[in-house]
Parts: structure tokens; sequence; C-alpha cells
């Protein structure tokens, strides 16, 4: 079977050409993010220089905190929100079921800088004074409907009648939520806060358009100072990627663990 | 339970004062005058008559055809990987589909970043290519830079969506096909490629629909004269400080996005259908 | 026996539909009583009214005496078996049946004990750290009744509880639930669309249609004295006839005039007449009271059904004795076997 031998080859090389595609660029920027030189394309040697440059410049700092700070806080908020606005929903009438998922919709199929502009009206209308607060309150705005559309289908796996069973049982509506509701949803839970969390940390567009010139995140900071070349960008870019790569990795390997420690106590 | 019910009651207000206010903002400054009191707003419809102006609409159909370029390419790429991955062993699939899914949640502008110092004048290739004697080769500035940073950016989202739909197929299907005298060929061409169109269709909608609004890439990749709709409306918001102008555009391509979003959607329905009922004999 | 449960006119609408129109029903202690009806008749909706998810547009609920309509459904003593079992899935046994006792915070040892108690009840010794995830629909079933009855409800609403099982196991647990009800000595309420279910387990029959009570009694008195055309079509096979009733004790229907056992309908009015099959005897043609010939006959493991054609109707008849197809044969039955019954308003 030469013919499936050579199919073989073709796709371990399709498969290596694309993950080369996918990582060499984002590995060369973290590999001269240790440069000793400011060139970009030829090894000067080891340093940590742009790393200790990054962590003396204010204003890289400030922005990283201003990150941290509205990705945390937007993850508490968005997923306490959207986990309760979705179990309303599995309960509601089939009306007010599709009239909130078709307009929670809106921000998710509507282009980002779309909901830039309009969220950026509505502060200004309103003459809320753009700075970190706007930044919150949009990012809060954006992450929700995803959350939500995280948890639903989470809710549509239930029995209908396990809310009532539980009630039926003695609990309050409160415990029903908290002891079963809630326990029984948790993955769908974690991996909306999950999402909320990446967007918030990742956001450009929505910041870029509602925040003032004080505040800036670490996308905007990136964006105003990527103009030229800079390996401090790099160092803050390397960063970054090994918080989300950790991140991931966590997610997508904690099951795995889950597993192992079940199959241990069988 | 009604108890429940009322949960969504405080997300009402909240949707409507932060998601339906805000489009109806864009809608309204578009169609009135300059002038930043919302109290005193004039109807007009100057906002849309500008945008009819050969250097606007040399920007919108750039953005279109940018943005079609970026989708057939990632079709074409992104359908024979998807393929591979579908057809290796379980285990494999989940991790190359990680490795394929983690770019997409780190940071676009970092991803975009990153090819500045290949593709630049002085950059990795190009003193690659110094070394064996060719070049320079004028990358950073075109429209092959901005269309392989849109691929890049936008790729996994297609292969993604393929996959799924791959992966999901009923082997059931293919095995009745070959039981039915198809060879691979026709197996692929006549039931794993028609039921898989669904993925490709919403792989084309993850795509198209941020490249044609883009203007973080064409900033980055096309440089500071290069425009795309995405960098005309950031334009008359943040630099010019034509709101109204800027709303108009942005409605302009919301409804463009949508009319294309409809259009895949019917088309998708008329696949469907056919491959339903086509083949009646 | 002492009165525990009454409605007192139960209207409910769902989105302009009328499900329920108007429900009388008294329910005593100690009793089981099945609400029997087609999908859609209102049955499982009154059920859920009584445990407090739905909430009547008109009517009162007494509870032992007391209106119950604004008490939420955690404070009713009555505990429900769900139609999927509903068993919290991220449990195991233990923990499902103990929900309701912790719950109420009782203490460890008490829980341990009404616990181990319950699941000896329903025959899941053994089973307290089995995840209820990897059960079988028998098993959930049984997990679901003692996490039902280990609150020591003055009242258990079943929802079609046996509906997911296959037969074999509904006939089981039919003789197990009624022999758990006889043994905790408490009122049961049980949904179905099955009447054999019905019939087998329940003390007394409650049949429903269109959101309205066709009949309330024993399942003696349902399968034989049907009060109209409904509850006899519904329960058990029929041959519903029509006729007129000339005089009492004197009914014609086919052109021909039979005895009859019914009295006080008046005269010549017109009403439904069920005959049973298996009250009808195959005879000689000239020891019969209808004349016809035999159409088909289906061996049914136990009984034939024949199917005799006469002039004026077919009729279907259940008898031990098979007859050839195509033969002439008389039919018998005696003048307690004509039912009559008022014929309906619609």
């Amino acid at each position: 079977m030469v013919g499936s031998k050579n199919r073989v080859v073709l796709s371990v090389v399709l498969i290596s050409l694309i993950l080369v595609f996918f990582y060499a660029p984002i590995a060369s920027l973290m590999v001269f993010s240790f440069n000793n030189s400011r060139s970009l394309t030829s090894w000067a040697g080891f340093s940590t220089q742009w790393y200790s440059a990054l962590f003396e410049n204010r204003e890289m700092m400030q922005a990283i905190w201003v990150t941290v700070i509205v990705a945390l806080l937007t993850t508490v908020i968005s997923t306490v929100v959207g986990t309760l606005t979705a179990i309303g929903i599995s309960k509601s009438r089939r009306i007010i079921r599709e009239l909130i998922i078709n307009v929670n919709n809106f921000p998710i199929l509507n282009p980002e800088i779309v909901t830039a502009i309009g969220l950026m009206l509505l502060f200004s209308s309103l003459q809320i004074e753009k700075g970190m607060i706007t930044m919150l309150l949009a990012h809060i705005i954006f992450s929700t409907p995803y959350v939500i559309l995280t948890v639903l289908p989470k809710l549509r796996n239930l029995d209908p009648d396990i809310a009532e069973a539980a009630m039926d049982l003695g609990a309050t509506p409160f415990q029903a939520l908290w002891k079963v509701i809630v326990p029984l949803i948790m993955p769908g839970v974690i991996s909306g806060a999950l999402l909320a969390f990446t967007m918030s940390f990742d956001d450009f567009v929505i910041s870029y358009f509602v925040s003032g010139n004080g505040v800036k995140n670490i996308s905007i900071l990136v964006y105003t100072m990527s103009k030229r070349i800079n390996p401090t960008i790099n160092a803050l870019s390397t960063i970054l990627v090994v918080i989300i790569t950790v991140v991931l990795l966590i997610v997508n390997l904690a099951p795995l663990f889950k597993k192992k420690e079940l199959r241990g106590t069988e | 339970m009604k108890v429940f019910g009322n949960l969504v009651k405080p997300y009402l207000f909240w949707m409507t004062a932060f998601i339906v206010v805000p489009m109806l903002l864009i809608v309204l400054y578009a169609f009135t005058k300059h002038g930043n009191s919302v109290m005193a707003f004039q109807f007009t419809f100057d906002n849309f008559g500008k945008f009819i102006d050969p250097v606007f609409i040399k920007v919108m159909l750039k953005s279109m055809q940018v943005a079609i370029i970026t989708t057939v390419v990632c079709i074409l790429i992104g359908y024979p990987i998807a393929y591979i991955i579908a057809n290796v062993n379980e285990r494999l699939q989940t991790l190359l589909m990680l490795l394929v899914t983690i770019p997409m949640w780190i940071n676009m502008l970092v991803r975009t970043y990153a090819w500045i110092s290949i593709l630049s004048d002085s950059g990795l290739i190009n003193s690659f290519l110094a070394m064996i004697n060719v070049g320079p080769i004028k990358m950073m500035y075109t429209d092959f830079a901005v269309i392989l940073g849109m691929v890049y950016n936008f790729l996994p989202f297609m292969i993604l969506s393929i996959y799924t739909s791959l992966a999901k197929m009923d082997r059931a299907l293919i095995h009745a096909s070959y039981d039915l005298g198809a060879n691979q060929r026709q197996t692929f061409l006549r039931v794993i490629f028609p039921l898989s169109l669904p993925g490709v269709i919403s792989g084309v909608t993850l795509v198209f629909l941020p490249a044609v609004s883009t203007f973080i890439i064409p900033k980055f990749l096309g440089g500071g004269q290069y425009m795309l709709i995405g960098n005309l409306i950031e334009n008359q918001f943040i630099t010019v400080g034509e709101w109204n102008f800027g709303s108009a555009i942005s409605l302009i391509m919301a409804m463009i996005i949508m009319l294309s979003m409809y259009l895949t959607r019917r088309m998708d329905k008329d696949i469907v259908a056919e491959a339903q009922g086509g083949n009646k004999w | 026996m002492r009165k525990l449960i009454e409605f007192k006119n139960i209207v409910k609408e769902f989105n302009g539909t009328l499900v329920l129109k108007g429900i009388n029903l008294v329910i005593h202690e100690n009793e089981f009583v099945t609400l029997l009806g087609p999908s859609g008749c209102g049955k499982t909706t009154l059920l859920r009214i009584l445990g407090g998810f739905l909430s009547q547009n008109e009517g009162q609920v007494f509870f032992d005496g007391i209106e119950i309509s604004k008490v939420p459904p955690y404070k009713r003593e009555i505990n429900t078996v769900f139609q999927r079992y509903a068993l919290f899935p991220h449990m195991n046994v233990f923990d499902n049946v103990a929900f309701g006792l912790n719950i109420k915070k009782q203490d460890k040892d008490t829980i341990k004990q009404k616990v181990t108690r319950m699941l000896k009840l329903v025959g899941l010794e053994g089973y307290e750290d089995r995840p209820v995830t990897l059960m079988s629909g028998g098993q959930q079933q049984r997990v679901a009744i003692a996490r039902a009855l280990v609150n020591e409800p003055m009242v258990l609403l079943l929802d079609e509880p046996l509906g997911a099982l296959d037969l074999k196991l509904r006939k089981e647990m039919q003789h197990e639930l009624k022999k758990i009800q006889q043994e905790v000595g408490i009122t049961f309420i049980y949904v179905t669309h099955d009447q054999e279910e019905a019939l087998t387990m329940s003390d007394t029959i409650v049949v429903m249609n269109q959101g309205e009570i066709q009949q309330i009694g024993t399942p003696t008195d349902i399968y034989n004295e049907p009060e109209n055309r409904f509850v006899a079509d519904f329960i058990g096979e029929s041959n519903l006839i029509e006729g007129t009733i000339l005089d009492d004790y004197r009914v014609s229907f086919d052109d021909q005039e039979f005895e009859c056992i019914d009295a006080g309908f008046g005269e010549n009015v017109n009403v439904d007449i069920v005959l049973r099959p298996e009250d009808i005897d195959i005879v000689p043609v000239e020891l019969g009271k209808i004349r016809g010939i035999v159409k088909s006959s289906l061996f049914k493991g136990v009984h034939f059904e024949i199917v005799v054609e006469t002039p004026y109707r077919e009729f279907i008849i259940h008898t031990t004795d098979n007859a050839a197809i195509g033969s002439e044969v008389g039919l018998h039955f005696f003048p307690e076997d004509i039912h009559i019954m008022q014929k309906m308003g619609y």
C-alpha cells in the first residue's frame, strides 16, 4: 500500500508545516525577548535586560496592573451575572428566552469595533468620564453574553425537574440553586469564567475606544508602542503568552487528573 | 418555576441599557448632524451621502477583497488540515486541536506584532535570504503581509469549525458508503464533503467577519497608509472626531456583514435541502 | 377514612388554553389514588399544583383542612417521584436519599439509620456508595422512591414513574409499589396513562379527559360500570353501541330488543351501550341472541380475539374457544353484561 504510506507522509508534512506557521512567529518573539541587543533578527547572546527594563517601566507596570484588576473583576462579576441569568433563562417562558438569547447574540455576532463605538457613544452620552470604570463596565458588558452562552447548554442537559426535586425534598430555592444546580453546571461556569478572563485580559478594540488617554491596558500599550520595534514589547508579550498558555494547560489537563483520581478510588 | 424565572429580570434591564441602547445610539448618530449635544440632534442623510465618494468606495471594495481572499485561503489550507486531524486517533486529535486552538487565545496584537520582525526588510526571512544572496524582498506594507496576518490570526477558527463538523460525523455513514461500493474518492466527494459543508460555512462567517472589520492587522502589517473599513472607522472616532460619519460607516459595515451572513445561511439551507432532496431518481 | 386532600373548583390555563376546567376531588388518608387519562388531559398539571410547582388560576387546594395554595413546595408535607426520577447526578445513592434529611439538619446517626432502613425497603441495601448515574432505570426508580419516602411525607406523588421502564420491570414495580404503599401506610397519588397500571394498583381511579374528571371509582366500578363512552373506550377494549332504552330493563339496538338490568334512564332515550369482549360468548347459531359470520380470529396467548360481523357492526369477542373463519355463529350475553351509559354532552 504505497498510496496510503505516501498519504501518511503528506499528512505529517502538512501538519508540521501548519504548526511551524502557528508557532514560529511566537517562538521567535519569545526568543528575541532574551536577546542581548536591540535587534530582533540577529542573536547577540542571552540577557534579561528587557525584562528588567519592563519592570522598571512604570507605564508598563501600570498597564499590567490595570489589565489584571479589570480581568479579575470582569471574571467575577460577569460569571455571577451570566450564570444567574442563564439559570433564569432556562426556567423562563419561550418568548423571554428567545428575546434574551437573540439580543445577547448581538455583541457576539457584531464586529468588536461596532460594539466598541456603541459603548463609547453610550458613555459619552451619559457623560461618564472615560477611564478604568468605563473599561471595566465595557468588559463586563461584552463578556457576560459569552458566559451565558457557555452555561446555557449545561442547563439544557439537566433533568428539567431537578430544581423542583430539591424543593420537593425541603430545599429552599436558594438551597436548590446552591446545592444542586450550581454544582451540576460547574464545568460550564468554570469555562465561562475562563472565557471571560481571557477575553478581558486580551481585549484591545473595546478598551481602546472606551478608555481615555490616562488608562491603558497591556493591549493598548502594545498598540501605541509597536510603531517602532522595541524588545520590551517582546518581553511583555512573552509574559502574556506564558500566562495564557499556563491557564489553558491547567484547564485542559485538570479533567485528566480528575479522571485519574476517580479511577484511583474505584 | 417562577422563582428562578425572576433571575432574568435584572438582565433584561442590563441588556436594554448596555446592548440595545448603544446600537440605537449608533443609528441615531449615523442619521444626525455633527455636534456633540444629543438633545439637539438634526436628522440628515448627509453621512451616507458622504460615503458615496470614490475614495471611500475604494476602501470598502478593498476591505471586501482582502476579506474574501483571506477566507478562501483559510478554506484551502484549513480543510485539509481539519480533515487530517479528524482522521488520526482520538488522543492525537485532542492534542493537535489543542495546539491549533492555543494561538486563538493569545493576544491578537502580540500575534500580529510577531510578524513584523519576520517580514520586515531586515527581518528574519530577508536575513535568511541574504545568506543565500537573494533579496531583499519587500513584504511589509503590502497586501501580502496584510492577508498573511489575517490568515495567521483567523485560520484556527476555520480549522476548528471544519474539524467539529468532520469529527461529529456519523462513522456509519462513511462505512455505508464503502459498503454500497463507493471508493475513497467517491465517498469523500459524495458523502463526507457535503456533510461537512455546514462546518465550512460557519468557518466562513468566523473568518470573514473579523477580517472585514479588523484595523489592527492592516495598521501593523500594512502601515499607516493602508486603509480598510476598520481603519476608516477608527480614524473617524479617534483622530478626526467625526462620530456621525464614523457611525454611518459602522452601520454600513454592519449591514454588509448581516447581509453576507444572511446569504451564507441561505446558501447553507439550500445546500442542506439539496443534499436531502436533490438526488431524487 | 379521613379526608386528607380536597381540590375545589381548580381551573388552570396555559397561554389561553384551559388545561383544568374546574376540578373537584377529594382524596382520603391511606388511599392509593390514580389519576388516569390520555396525555394532555391535565393529570400531571393537577399533580404539580398539589406539589406546589404550579399555581392554579382559580380554586383552592386543602391539605388536612388548610388551604395550601400559598405554601411553597419545600414547606409541604408532600414528596414527589418525578417522571425521569430527577436524581442528583453529582451525588451517590446515600446522599441522594439523605438530601431531604440533610436539609432539615437532622443528626448524622438518625440520617444514616433512616436512609439504611429506606434502602432496605426498596431493595437497595449495600448500594449506598454507588453513583446514581451508573444505575439501571429500575434501580434509579427505587432510589427516587426511597429519597421521597425517607422524609416521611403524608402524601407521595408519583408522576408516571414507570414510563421509562421496560414491560417486565414495569409489572414487577407495580406490585412492589403497591406493597411499599401498604407497608408505609400513606396516601399515594399516582399519575399514568396506562389503564392496566391503574387497574392493578389503585384503590380509587380518577379518569380524566380534556381537563375534566370523567369518573371516580374503584377499579371494578370503572371497568364494569363506565359512566360514559370515553371511560368505556379508554379502559379496556369494548364494543360500543348506540341504542335506545325503551323502558326500565328494556333496551334496543341493532333493531332488536334485549333485556337488561338498568332502570331510571326514562323512556325512549338514546344511550351508549358497552358490551365487553369477554362478556360475549360464541354459541351455536340457534342459541345466540345475535347471529353473524366469523371474520377473523387471532390467538392472543390466553384467549382468542374473534371478530364477528353482523349486518350492523363488527363485534370483538374474547373467548377461550376458537371458531372457524367464515362460519356462522350465534352471540350470547346476559342481561347484566349490557352496560348502559348516558350519552355524553358533546
